[in-house]
Formats: structure tokens, sequence, C-alpha cells
């Protein structure tokens, strides 16, 4: 399927689709990738409204009036990467810092504290500094505090996948960024995430080891938004129709600025990301959708009836940054974020807007 | 003679049941409830407190509503059965509704998870509610195993469809000697009128209730809707010809 789209150009992806056929792709149920690629092109621009009523609709019959709320919690920032558009770039001269046990027991204080019960911990991407043992201490830390607990770190093997499985994850959360190969390979110059493939396969080797959801996601602003939002819905049918009891994720966080100077190549407006949000619900039904704090306020605010069903609260990227308050540890986070406010303000926000803030909603079997 | 229902050891009047996700708020999902009368609610025990400082559900269904606690997330009989036996630790009580699902996409059960969750459940003392997708031998094998009712789906959860398994419904209410309960995908009051006058035992409702603009409102209508299509069933409905029959009777030579 990949291949019959790979070398097409923006043009002939995107090509003139008619009325009809646009119509067709926001009402009706059809998998086929052609209505993602119908909804994603630039002519539903002038449908977006309704785009949006479709996506409200299905996501109230699946989701109700509820959003689901997570934390993310950083381990440490040791990367042997050096993707040019992220503040843990192995040449960043940044503190580092890695968790110890205690710490990361502290971090879950705080964040437990705040009502938060799903969790995603973090790492750079650093073998020597974060190896597999010292994740599988951590989750074993964590178990205690959190319903839920998903990973955001370097690509594993099947078999290491499973062992975190057995230690309590049930969840994965990988973005390939970019599905450009050209532009991969530019971004992403040196360091094991180099290589495409091994990231690429890496969500399908968690999905076969156990884990209960998946997430996928790309950077917007370092390639042509439409054209990476087509492949990456691609992606997530794919992972889907191979393991229909696993959940499928989508993430479309928009880069953020951080501690070099990257300036992102291409820009990503609020509309495109309505239309990019409205056209995966579409496609997706039942995916669950996140918008971090990368995004400001009122515009998480006002993507809530969109088809948003995630969200993190109270976020803090850096390391250790919850215990030690956020200013202090500003200068070691991974991006800067858009949202402040704690997961109290970010509850009755919601909860003004008729929306239930869910924090538990998986169990541990 | 009252019109219950027995379902375990419990007289049931109100044949609305309940399902606790999706609302706005507990207190919207209690006024729900309270607005149905319904008596009988389910929750899903992956949303059920584990200690946290949050506000459970569980404090909020109303006071003497039997609670079912359903098993979602579970992909396999064995997930089923250990969800099930944690609800009943944590205090929910020894109904159980079955749910085992594989299927993200459509959220469609699988029957044979369910069968084998059955069986260890209903050894094990709980009154089990199974999930499924209507089927009759797979109904039957489910009461042969204890169940104390069998939930066919009606459209897939959410979809608001309706009853789009009608026929079969219809097949499973003459032919089991169990409860039949239709659940998910009853989008309208009608829809659940529909279900009664069929003969179903009770009808379960969620998605259309707890994303109207007026749930109390809504949960009410569908109450009534339950109630006038009980009461249609028990009044003998008279059967609806589409064609009109023949002013000279067929047979009249007979006379």
């Amino acid at each position: 399927m990949y291949l019959k789209y790979r070398d097409l150009t923006i043009e002939g992806l995107f090509g003139r689709v008619s009325d009809a056929s646009l119509e067709r792709a926001i009402d009706g149920d059809s998998q086929d990738p052609a209505v993602l690629k119908t909804l994603l092109s630039p002519w539903a621009e002038s449908c977006l409204e309704r785009m949006a009523e479709r996506s409200h609709d299905i996501t109230m019959r699946h989701f109700g009036k509820t959003i689901q709320l997570y934390a993310p919690l950083y381990l440490s920032n040791y990367c042997d990467n050096q993707c040019l558009y992220c503040g843990f770039n192995a040449k960043n001269d940044i503190e580092r810092k890695k968790l110890t046990l205690d710490e990361v027991v502290k971090e879950a204080e705080h964040i437990a504290a705040t009502g938060i019960r799903h969790i995603l911990i973090l790492t750079g991407e650093s073998r020597a500094h974060t190896p597999l043992s010292y994740i599988r201490d951590c989750v074993k830390a964590l178990t205690g505090y959190f319903d839920s607990i998903a990973v955001e770190i370097y690509p594993l093997a099947g078999h290491e996948y499973a062992e975190l499985v057995a230690e309590g994850v049930d969840g994965l959360t990988l973005y390939q960024e970019l599905y450009d190969e050209e532009l991969y390979k530019k971004m992403h110059p040196a360091g094991p995430k180099s290589d495409y493939r091994s990231r690429l396969d890496a969500p399908e080797r968690g999905a076969k080891s156990g884990m209960r959801s998946v997430s996928i996601g790309v950077i917007l602003g370092l390639a042509d938004w439409r054209r990476e939002a087509f492949f990456m819905g691609l992606h997530a049918r794919y992972l889907q129709n191979k393991f229909p009891d696993v959940d499928i994720g989508i993430s479309v966080p928009r880069i953020r600025p951080q501690v070099s100077d990257f300036k992102p190549a291409f820009g990503v407006s609020d509309m495109n990301i309505v239309q990019l949000i409205t056209a995966m619900r579409i496609f997706f039904p039942r995916a669950s959708i996140s918008v971090s704090t990368r995004e400001y306020p009122a515009f998480r605010e006002n993507l809530i009836p969109l088809g948003v069903t995630r969200m993190s609260a109270g976020s803090v990227t850096s390391v250790g940054g919850y215990a030690i308050g956020e200013q202090r540890a500003s200068q070691t986070e991974q991006f800067e974020i858009m949202d402040h406010r704690s997961v109290k303000e970010v509850c009755s926000m919601l909860e003004k807007r008729g929306y239930q803030p869910v924090f538990k909603d998986w169990v541990r079997v | 003679m009252e019109d219950v229902l027995k379902i375990g050891n419990k007289a049931i009047r109100n044949r609305l049941f309940i399902g606790t996700g999706k609302f706005a708020s507990y207190p919207a999902m209690k006024e729900a409830i309270e607005a149905a009368g319904s008596e009988v609610v389910t929750v899903a025990l992956r949303r059920v407190g584990s200690g946290s400082k949050t506000d459970s559900i569980l404090d909020h269904i109303p006071k003497g509503c039997v609670m079912a606690p359903n098993t979602s997330g579970a992909r396999n009989a064995e997930e089923a059965v250990r969800i099930a036996r944690l609800a009943k630790a944590a205090g929910c009580g020894n109904w159980v509704k079955i749910e085992v699902i594989k299927d993200t996409k459509y959220l469609l059960p699988d029957n044979l998870e369910t069968l084998k969750a059955t069986e260890i459940l209903v050894k094990e003392g709980f009154v089990v509610l199974p999930y499924m997708s209507p089927d009759l031998s797979m109904a039957r094998r489910l009461v042969e195993a204890g169940a104390a009712a069998v939930m066919p789906l009606g459209s897939p959860i959410g979809s608001n469809r309706g009853v789009k398994t009608r026929e079969l419904v219809e097949i499973m209410v003459r032919e089991i000697d169990a409860p039949v309960i239709v659940d998910a995908g009853l989008g309208k009051p009608s829809d659940a009128c529909l279900c009664m006058e069929l003969g179903c035992a009770a009808v379960l409702v969620n998605t259309a209730i707890a994303i109207a603009q007026d749930t109390a409102g809504m949960a009410r209508a569908f109450s009534d809707a339950v109630k006038a299509g009980r009461l249609a069933y028990l009044s003998g409905l008279p059967a609806s010809g589409e064609e009109a029959s023949a002013s000279s009777p067929l047979t009249g030579f007979l006379r």
C-alpha cells in the first residue's frame, strides 16, 4: 500500500477532487485510503465546517462527553541522536540528567497527587545511560501509583517490549516523526534513530508483543503536513488491520521552540491542524487522538469538540521537573510548553465545556 | 399480576438498564438513572477508582440499583474472568456483564471467548450477563452454561443505528429460555420500544442517553418507550401484514 503512494508528489497525491467525492468522503464509512487523501487535500478546506460536524458526531458517539487525562514523566534526557529539531539532541550543550529510582518515586508522588492515573514515561535514546533494565525498574516503581503506564522511549526488540508488558506497561508511543525518507535522513543525521526502517517497524513489534495501545505520530512542521499525515494514516490503518485488538492512537504535535535555533521549514496553521484532526477522526472513528501541552490553551480548548479524546495536563517536559519545580528545570526540557495550567485548572475548563475529565480508564489484570 | 423480570435473585420492574460511560459528569449520570427509574446499571471496572483521591463513579450510582460491572478491556476469557474477580473484590457485587472484545474498530464481541468466561464465572457464583453477537446456537450454549440472560447487540456500540439485527433477535426471543436483553446500538427511544414489542426482556442503553443534550429527559423518554413496548407486547400486538386482506375470504366457500 505504502509503495503505491510513496513516490507520488504532493500534486499527484492531492490532485483535484470532485465535490461528489468530497461529500462521499465526509459522510461515508469507507476504509479506502483514497478517502483519507480526499479529506486531507486542499480541496477539503472549503468543507471544514462539515468535516468538523461529522468528526464531532463520531467522537460523541464513540467517546461521549469525556476526555482522558495523562501526564508525561521524563526519566532521562541523555541521547545519542542528533535530531535537528529536538532539545535533547546529543550536540546540544544542556544539563543531562537521569532520575534515580528515589527521584522517580518523588515525581510519581507529585503527579499522582494531582489525580492523574495514566502516565507516559519518556527517555532520550541512550541504551548506555537508560538501559532496558533501568526502564523496567522505573516501571516497577510506578505501578503502585498509576493504573496505566505507557512508554515513549527508544525502539526496542519484540522480546524487550514483551518484558515491559510483563512488568505492567500497556501502552507504546512511538512517533516516526517524519515519513518522508529523504527529509528523515537530513533531520536525523546520526545516532540509532537515523535508521528509518527500524523505527518504522517498532510500533508493529510492540503490538505483536502485547501492548494494548500503540500511538504513532508525526512532528508537524518538518515536511508538507498533508503528505505526512496521509502516510501516518496508512501506517495507522496497517497496524489496525494487522492487530485488530490493539487500540491505535494518533498524535499530531506541532514543532515547538527548544534550546537550539532550529526553524521549521513548513508552516502548519491552526486551520491545517483542524483539517488534519477531523480527517483522522472520520477515517479512524475509534482511534484515540491526543493533543499535548505543546499547543496553546485556547486552541487546545477549541479542539476538544472536534475529535480529540486525550490531553496531557499539568505537564513538565524536563527531567525531575515535577518535584523541583518547573522554573529551575526548564533548562533541560525537551520542548517549550504552551499550556502551563495545572491538572485542576484543565479539569475545571473541561467541566465548564461540558466534558468529564477521565483520570482512570484502565485496569491492569 | 405484577410484571417483573427475574435475574439472579432480583425482581426487576424497570426494564431499561443504563450504561454509565460517556456522561459529561457523574451527577449528570446519576440524574439520568434516577429520571429513568432504572434499577440495573452497568459500570466498566476500568473506570472504577483504585484508591486515588479523585471522585469515584461508585459514589454516584443511586442507592438500590443493581450494579453489573462490565469487563470492558478484556480481549479473552482469562482477562474477563480476572476483571470480574477484581470487580467482586472491589465490592461491586456478584453480577457481571461479560464483554470480550478483540476488535477495536467495531467493538464486536468474541462469542467463543465469552462462552469460556461464562462457564468459569457461573461456577464461581456470578450472575453472568454475556454481551454477544446474536447467534442462536451460541445463545443456547451460553444459557446451558448458566448465563442469567443473553445480551445480543442491536448494532455496533455507539453506532446509534437501532435494531439492525432484528431478525436474529426475534429468533432468539422465540427460542431462548432466558431473558433476551438487547444491548448496544439503540439510538432512539423508538428503537428500545421496538425491542420490547418484539418480546425482549429488557434493553441496555448508554450512548443515546449520555450524549443527548438533556440527558435526564432522554433517559425518561427511553424509560417510557420501554414501558410502552413492554405493555404492547403483553397486550398482544396484532400482526401487521403489508397487504390488505381479501374482502372475500379464500376459504369462504367452506361455510
